[in-house]
């Protein structure tokens, strides 16, 4: 920093007090000489009315003159000028101890001794007003940080509300879902969104950005669009994950990134898929067993990697009744105490295993966190999912933007996926965002979107691939169906999903019409009339697929090979 | 809380040492290390010192990274505590750094 010059004295507008005509006329020569501009009165009360006209910027005051002395003027003179610092110096011929008290007691700075010595009272009248300006300084700089800080905290306060709206447009109010978080997490980086898909599943993401305040912040708005976005649009965890992941590489600076967990809880299938990058690891809770199943970060967090190189592989669970799926951000075990000691992921077991399954889980680890540092903190986001009967969670709503006055009403559309497509492309989110242009249809838009991807996926899983979901008998069976799914999808050369879709209005405007789906596979098909034969299934890991589609749909069959699936929906005066 | 850089004796490989807390504050040290050392091709960070290292720390490791060429790039982080490695192995950070 360079050394600020020492300042020119500035002429300043000076009071004097003095009974004494001779006194003052001697004083008020001096000080103009000097440069400063006098005004001059003759006892206490004229001084206070003066300062309270002219506010001049220092006041020279004797001590002890009629109407109203010194002191009681110094007084009211410091009263008047509030927070601003006027120096008062007294001019004094007092010399004991106990009257220089006084004078200081009064709000007097500093005094000079009568007979004046000119060389001590310019030098003081310098030191004085140096210290004026100091104040002034001070208040000015203090008053601006106080506008700053307000503006700051409106233009939070601003920002959270935008976001507020933007973030529980979602679900996290759904009754499966507990969880935790301060009220400005977003200014601490911390994100939470649920939303459901069009199938009625669930997705959840819980991200933590690096930084905090504002730049912490940015990175959520977007990321947050592109979740509710394509959760929307029926996308899965892969595709959203590679486009948050995209759209983050792309606009945040190379050291910020999003470390986060990703998860799909599919109620119909119960299964919990996962990703997970930079966040410490998760569980899953079982509820029979009082087990955990660590859910670790396999990857690298959002933002980092470009889109070649990230890796979108997720890890799929089962879930019974009861489960829990619980995620917690990395404030929650970096945590420390006076000692500087972490929580630690041993002290957040020990909280788990005291807990048995009760609804409290979180409260219990705040308490914990509250006990061991001696406070709360403000930058720990928890939350707890539930697997629970998907009748309990009410109305599963996706909302759409436009109005739906544009309807196609007479159409039909074939399509034929080939193995390379089939291999890293998810068509389901094209063919239910063209089917939701009927504004018909859009009413059970999860009815058609469960059916749809039950179809494609026993299309792709069994015809195409071949695989047996006899293999899902246990968990380990299910993990490794899922493993042998990527792999066999991975070398895939040759095979064909088609799709054809038939939309028929029964009316002139609309009001009621007919879908026709017909999915068929290049595989073996299957035996149509032994699997539609089999009991319903209760608590086995595979077989809800052909029931569901059989359940949801108004009319379902399969071709004699079993290699083509044709289901039927109704709208309007036809359901 | 300090970044020592020292340059081989062929010019080609640069080692920082960072003591104390690896976050934030050391941001303009950090960058200051590396950032005046033209013609390097291999850098090491030696964490022997380091107890402690937050998300920022993290971006700056990536920051020397696209210093050091991207995908191209060759950072070591060496001498990593186990509270350090937690760190790295909860980022996966060892699938774009060499650990150890």
């Amino acid at each position: 920093m360079v050394e600020p010059l020492l300042p020119q004295p500035e002429p300043l507008v000076v009071l004097i007090a003095d009974d004494n005509a001779s006194d003052r006329l001697l004083l008020s020569t001096i000080v103009r000489r000097q440069g400063h501009t006098v005004l001059s009165v003759s006892n206490g009360a004229e001084a206070v009315a003066l300062f309270e006209a002219e506010r001049p910027q220092l006041v020279l005051m004797d001590a002890l003159m009629p109407v109203m002395d010194g002191f009681e003027a110094a007084r009211r003179i410091k009263r008047m000028a509030g927070e601003a610092l006027v120096p008062i110096i007294f001019l004094t011929s007092l010399s004991e101890s106990e009257a220089l008290v006084r004078c200081l007691e009064a709000g007097g700075d500093d005094f000079v001794a009568k007979p004046y010595n000119q060389v001590i009272l310019a030098a003081k009248i310098n030191a004085m007003d140096r210290l004026r300006r100091l104040q002034d300084t001070v208040l000015q700089q203090r008053d601006l940080i106080a506008r700053h800080n307000d503006y700051l905290l409106n233009e939070q306060r601003v920002a959270k509300a935008v976001f507020d709206q933007v973030a529980h447009s979602g679900c996290l109010s759904a009754p499966n879902i507990r969880y935790l978080q301060s009220p400005y997490a977003l200014f601490n980086g911390d994100l939470l969104l649920a939303a459901y898909t069009p199938a009625g599943n669930m997705h959840v993401l819980l991200g933590d950005f690096t930084g905090h305040g504002l730049p912490a912040a940015v990175g959520a708005m977007p990321l947050a669009e592109v979740f509710y976005g394509m959760t929307a649009k029926g996308y899965g965890v892969s595709e959203t994950l590679r486009e948050m992941n995209a759209k983050l590489k792309r606009i945040l600076p190379v050291d910020m990134f999003c470390c986060a967990t990703l998860l799909c809880v599919n109620f119909n299938q119960r299964q919990v898929e996962v990703w997970s990058g930079g966040l410490p690891e998760g569980y899953l809770l079982h509820a029979d067993t009082d087990e955990r199943t660590p859910l670790v970060s396999r990857h690298l967090p959002l933002g980092v990697l470009d889109a070649k190189r990230f890796d979108d592989a997720t890890d799929v669970y089962p879930l019974a009744v009861g489960d829990r799926v619980f995620l917690i951000s990395d404030g929650v075990l970096e945590t420390s105490n006076s000692d500087d000691e972490m929580f630690g992921s041993q002290r957040l077991h020990a909280v788990f295993a005291a807990n048995r399954g009760s609804q409290s889980l979180i409260d219990e680890v705040q308490r914990a966190l509250n006990v061991f540092r001696g406070e709360a903190r403000d930058d720990v986001s928890m939350i707890e999912i539930g697997f629970i009967d998907p009748q309990l969670l009410g109305s599963r709503a996706v909302t759409y933007s436009d109005s739906g006055a544009l309807s196609p009403l007479d159409w039909s559309a074939s399509f034929e996926f080939r193995a390379s497509t089939l291999k890293r492309f998810n068509p389901l989110p094209y063919l239910l965002q063209l089917l939701l242009e009927v504004h018909g249809l859009r009413r059970q838009s999860g009815k058609l979107y469960s059916v749809l991807s039950e179809l494609y996926s026993n299309a792709l899983e069994h015809g195409v691939l071949g695989l047996d979901s006899a293999l899902k008998r246990d968990a380990a069976g299910f993990a490794r169906y899922y493993q042998e799914r990527g792999e066999r999808l991975s070398h895939l050369e040759s095979g064909f999903i088609r799709v054809h879709l038939q939309v028929v209005s029964a009316d002139q405007g609309g009001q009621s019409g007919r879908l026709t789906i017909r999915v068929e596979d290049s595989g073996d098909g299957f035996d149509v009339q032994r699997v539609l034969a089999l009991p319903p299934v209760v608590n086995e890991l595979s077989g809800r697929g052909l029931r569901l589609v059989r359940e949801l749909s108004e009319q379902s069959r399969w071709s004699e090979d079993g290699r083509t699936a044709c289901v039927e929906f109704f709208w309007g005066a036809l359901a | 809380m300090t970044v020592i850089s020292e340059l081989s004796a062929d010019g080609q490989q640069l080692t920082i040492l960072v003591q104390g807390r690896f976050d934030f504050a050391m941001h303009q040290d950090f960058r200051n290390a590396y950032e005046e050392v033209a013609n390097v091709q291999r850098f090491v960070v030696d964490l022997r010192g380091t107890q402690y290292l937050d998300s920022s720390a993290l971006g700056m490791l990536l920051l020397l990274r696209d210093h050091a060429g991207g995908e191209d790039a060759q950072v070591r982080l060496v001498n990593c505590s186990p509270d350090v490695n937690t760190i790295l192995t909860i980022s996966n950070f060892s699938k774009l750094f060499q650990i150890g």
